[in-house]
């Protein structure tokens, strides 16, 4: 549902700005604040919800099919890796608070840097296997699968 | 002018940076240590792409390793659920690699659910595996910050360069800064292009403010198809776009609701359906294709277009709305907050539509509907460009030298924009790009790419064409007092609404439930060369006009190849998807084959042809085939 920002936390730091996959958050030029530029191409995706530091963006349902007087709030935590929602009906009725994991590693800790991984052998170029290949890829931990090893053959025609 | 900025010496750009293009760019540092790997990407990936908002759900995940499936049963339910039709030798070749790339998002962080009882990762279903994946988007992004030399955020790449000196081969890309305005070149060896299937090319059902909520995300601007056409590369099955069956008017995914939730859809009078249109579907498409008996019997699964067909007929008789039964398996506690972190994990706007009506499933059955079609690769349908497969799998008519090339030298594809591999979601996606990037090395490295020369003709040439919307908007702005009704242009917006009613009325979009046929699809391509000749006179007024017309140019490209695929093909394939009238039936006769065009990037106009389907069958079973014969 497309974004508004209210006038009075934002500070126009330009973080949703930066996020917005849809490129539709501006920051309007005399109030030096952001705004939604074009709220029929919002996926309501929330990133720029998620982004900004003052809690100035929230969600109001599209006009045309969903009424007013609801609301979903989300807080995102990198450091605790969390994310934390609070979905209030228009009736009232639906008050819930859900709570999630966003990761369970440091952020940004546990991907390896690969131009510090090993070179792969020429032997290792001339195969089918990928980066850290063939961990993972087999019970047995055998190698990868091949038309061979599965006892398959690729045959034109008709087969359902 | 803007300013012109030139990257050089690229080994390997990646076009777009989504879940393919994250994994070409983290895979390519391993193959290409001394490589300079550089990012041309619209958004900012961090937060770019179909994946922009979370997953909850990995779709593609074999288990291999827990004894669950082997990379053939995956063809062979991809194979069954798009009627036949599909590349399954790269299929395979996905789903054999695909258990490694799950395995990494987890050591990397990416919360994925386990069964406690199996140690096994918690199923969703059969190929389903349930994540916490708010953030996929930002850790995927950061394993290919962490590999390449460069991230160019907010360009949006318009053309492929070409080479000079040798024909129909790559030589980068170029495009603009949606934030600066300045002209990018990227001179690259190879490019790997990623940038996704397309949303709003048929007219959406929601309409005004709302015209946003889409299924697919508002921003896939079928890029990955206007650049690839563009270039002149081949493409495939761009008729099989496809429909979804959705939570009304929020499109709230209905996979755990179905798979873990075991919710179930009825007709208005709480009646079940579906099986009542199978009879006459099963004359339309033969019973190898539908035997519901077989299906209930073996768990053979029911092709997705097959169960949309049922659902648009229940309709259309007069017995709608549908609804999924949610009452049930809400009174469970638990599950009702699954069904909840369902949407917030991927499509928030569910909930805030479930909240903005009231609607509580413990108590209320909502609505399902279809949605408009959308043309993707990676869900399930399979558009996308004819690519090379991998030569220990491939056929010759297959296979071209590298995985993932398409039929330009040095291009390559990863996830939406490889034709023939439905069913690979975001992490067969996230693989197809780990392929290509090794693919794309090894190019390099066997000197394919040697004496690239690009013209400054051809820079410039691209830049004048580039910015021509912006310069034609101050030309003509001031002819009249104010307003967008102006007699020598049209914006972006009104450009795109002509093009999606015209996609719907005539390429069988919602509006007509889902049919065409030979007449209005001539009518339909009459249509888009007219609105080519206006696009030439699209205006701009400012840099994120700019993007919008470009992006409306993408899919102007990527709308006519539908057109004329569906043209080509004389059957009607997947009944649910759309409907040829005038060929009402699926006919294997003549259509069991993969269709494949190219346009003509000097004429613009189109060739097309049938390619052989091969399919992987069991040694036992070709062995039986030719006793037969
Ligand atoms: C609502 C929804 C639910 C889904 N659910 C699931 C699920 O539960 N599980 C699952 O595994 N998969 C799911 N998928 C599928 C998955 O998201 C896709 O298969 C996958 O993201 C496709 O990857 P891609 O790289 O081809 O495209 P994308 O991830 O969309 O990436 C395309 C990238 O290209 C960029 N781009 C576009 N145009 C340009 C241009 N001109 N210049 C530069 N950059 C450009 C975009 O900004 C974007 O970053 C879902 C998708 C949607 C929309
Ligand atoms: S992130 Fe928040 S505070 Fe910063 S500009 Fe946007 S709305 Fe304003
Ligand atoms: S919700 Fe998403 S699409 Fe809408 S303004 Fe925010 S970041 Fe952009």
């Amino acid at each position: 549902m497309p974004t508004f920002v209210y006038m009075t936390r934002c500070d126009g730091c330009g973080h949703c700005v930066d996020i917005c996959p849809s490129d539709i958050m501006h920051i309007d030029p005399t109030l030096r604040r952001a705004y939604n530029i074009e709220p029929n191409m919002c996926w309501e995706c929330y990133s720029c919800v998620k982004a900004c530091p003052h809690n100035a963006i929230d969600v109001r349902g599209y006009a045309d099919f969903a009424p007013l007087g609801h609301s979903v709030r989300v807080i995102r935590d990198e450091e605790k890796g969390v994310i934390a929602w609070r979905i209030k009906s228009r009736n009232g009725e639906t008050d819930m608070n859900l709570l999630a994991p966003i990761t369970t590693k440091p952020w940004g800790t546990a991907i390896p840097k690969l131009s510090e991984a090993p070179e792969p052998g020429q032997e290792m170029r001339d195969s089918q296997l990928l980066f850290n290949e063939p961990k993972y890829v087999r019970m047995d931990d055998g190698d990868l699968h091949t038309l061979e090893s599965n006892g398959l053959q690729m045959k034109a025609g008709v087969y359902y | 002018m803007p300013k012109t900025i030139v990257e050089d010496n690229i080994d390997i750009l990646v076009a777009g940076a989504g879940l393919g293009g994250t994994g070409a760019a983290f895979e390519a540092r391993y193959w290409g240590k001394n490589k300079k790997i550089v990012i041309a990407e619209k958004a900012n990936i961090d937060r770019s792409g179909a994946v922009a908002q979370g997953l909850y759900a990995i779709n593609c995940y074999m288990g291999t390793r827990f004894g669950e499936n082997n990379p053939e049963d995956h063809v062979r339910y991809a194979r069954i659920d798009l009627m036949g039709m599909v590349r399954e030798d790269l299929l395979f070749d996905m789903a054999r690699h695909v258990d490694s790339t799950v395995h990494q998002f987890e050591e990397w962080g990416l919360p994925i659910m386990r069964d406690p009882k199996s140690g096994s990762y918690l199923r969703e279903g059969r190929w389903q595996i349930m994540i916490h994946g708010e953030s996929y988007k930002p850790i995927v992004a950061e394993a290919a910050k962490k590999s390449a030399d460069k991230v160019f955020n907010r360009i949006c790449v318009t053309h492929l360069l070409m080479d000079d000196s040798k024909e129909n081969r790559v030589a980068g890309a170029v495009g603009f800064n949606v934030r600066t305005g300045d002209y990018h070149v990227f001179k690259s060896k190879a490019v790997i292009v990623g940038a996704g299937g397309a949303s709003n090319i048929f007219r959406p059902r929601s309409v005004g403010e709302g015209a946003g909520r889409v299924w697919y995300a508002p921003w896939s601007s079928g890029s990955a198809y206007g650049l690839m056409i563009g270039a002149g590369a081949k493409m495939t099955q761009m008729e099989n776009r496809i429909v979804l069956a959705r939570f009304k008017d929020g499109y709230g995914p209905v996979g755990a609701y179905f798979l873990h939730l075991k919710t179930y859809t009825q007709n208005c009078n709480g009646e079940e359906y579906e099986s009542k249109w199978f009879p006459d579907l099963q004359k339309m498409v033969g019973k190898e294709y539908l035997d519901p008996e077989l299906s209930h019997a073996t768990h053979r699964p029911i092709p997705t277009c097959l169960r949309n067909h049922a659902l648009i007929n229940e309709i259309n008789a007069g017995r709608g709305p549908i609804h999924m039964v949610t009452m049930e398996a809400f009174q469970d506690p638990h599950l009702e907050e699954i069904g909840w972190h369902n949407f917030l994990g991927m499509t928030v706007g569910q909930a805030v539509l479930w909240a903005a009506t009231d609607v509580n499933p413990k108590y209320e059955n909502p609505e399902l509907t279809t949605s408009e079609p959308y043309v993707m690769g990676s869900h399930a349908t399979g558009s996308g460009a004819w690519c090379s497969g991998p030569e220990d799998v491939s056929p010759d008519e297959y296979f071209w030298g590298y995985n993932r090339m398409t039929t330009v030298e040095g291009l390559f594809g990863a996830g939406d924009a490889v034709g023939g591999t439905p069913h690979a979601f975001s992490s067969g996606s996230f693989t197809e790009g780990r392929l290509a990037a090794k693919a794309a090395c090894k190019y390099i490295d066997d000197g394919k790419a040697e004496g690239i020369r690009v013209s400054p003709e051809q820079i410039e040439r691209r830049k004048e064409e580039i910015f021509k919307p912006m310069e034609h908007y101050k030309l003509y702005r001031n002819e009249i007092v104010a307003g967008s009704v102006n007699p020598n242009y049209i914006n972006p917006r009104q450009g795109l609404d002509r093009l999606q009613k015209l996609m719907d009325e005539y390429a069988g979009g919602a509006t007509v439930n889902y049919m065409t046929n030979d007449k209005l699809l001539h009518i339909g391509l009459k249509k888009l060369k007219l609105l080519e000749e206006d696009l030439e006179k699209v205006a701009a007024k400012d840099i994120h006009e700019l993007l919008r017309a470009w992006e409306l140019k993408h899919r102007h490209l990527a709308s006519e190849s539908v057109v004329q695929h569906t043209l080509f093909r004389k059957e009607t394939r997947w009944p649910g998807y759309y409907y040829r009238g005038d060929a009402m039936k699926l006919d294997d006769e003549n259509w069991h084959v993969l269709t494949v065009s190219r346009r003509d990037p000097e004429t613009g106009e189109y060739t097309m042809e049938k390619a052989p389907c091969y399919h992987l069958v069991g040694d036992e079973e070709a062995a039986a085939d030719a006793d037969v014969a």
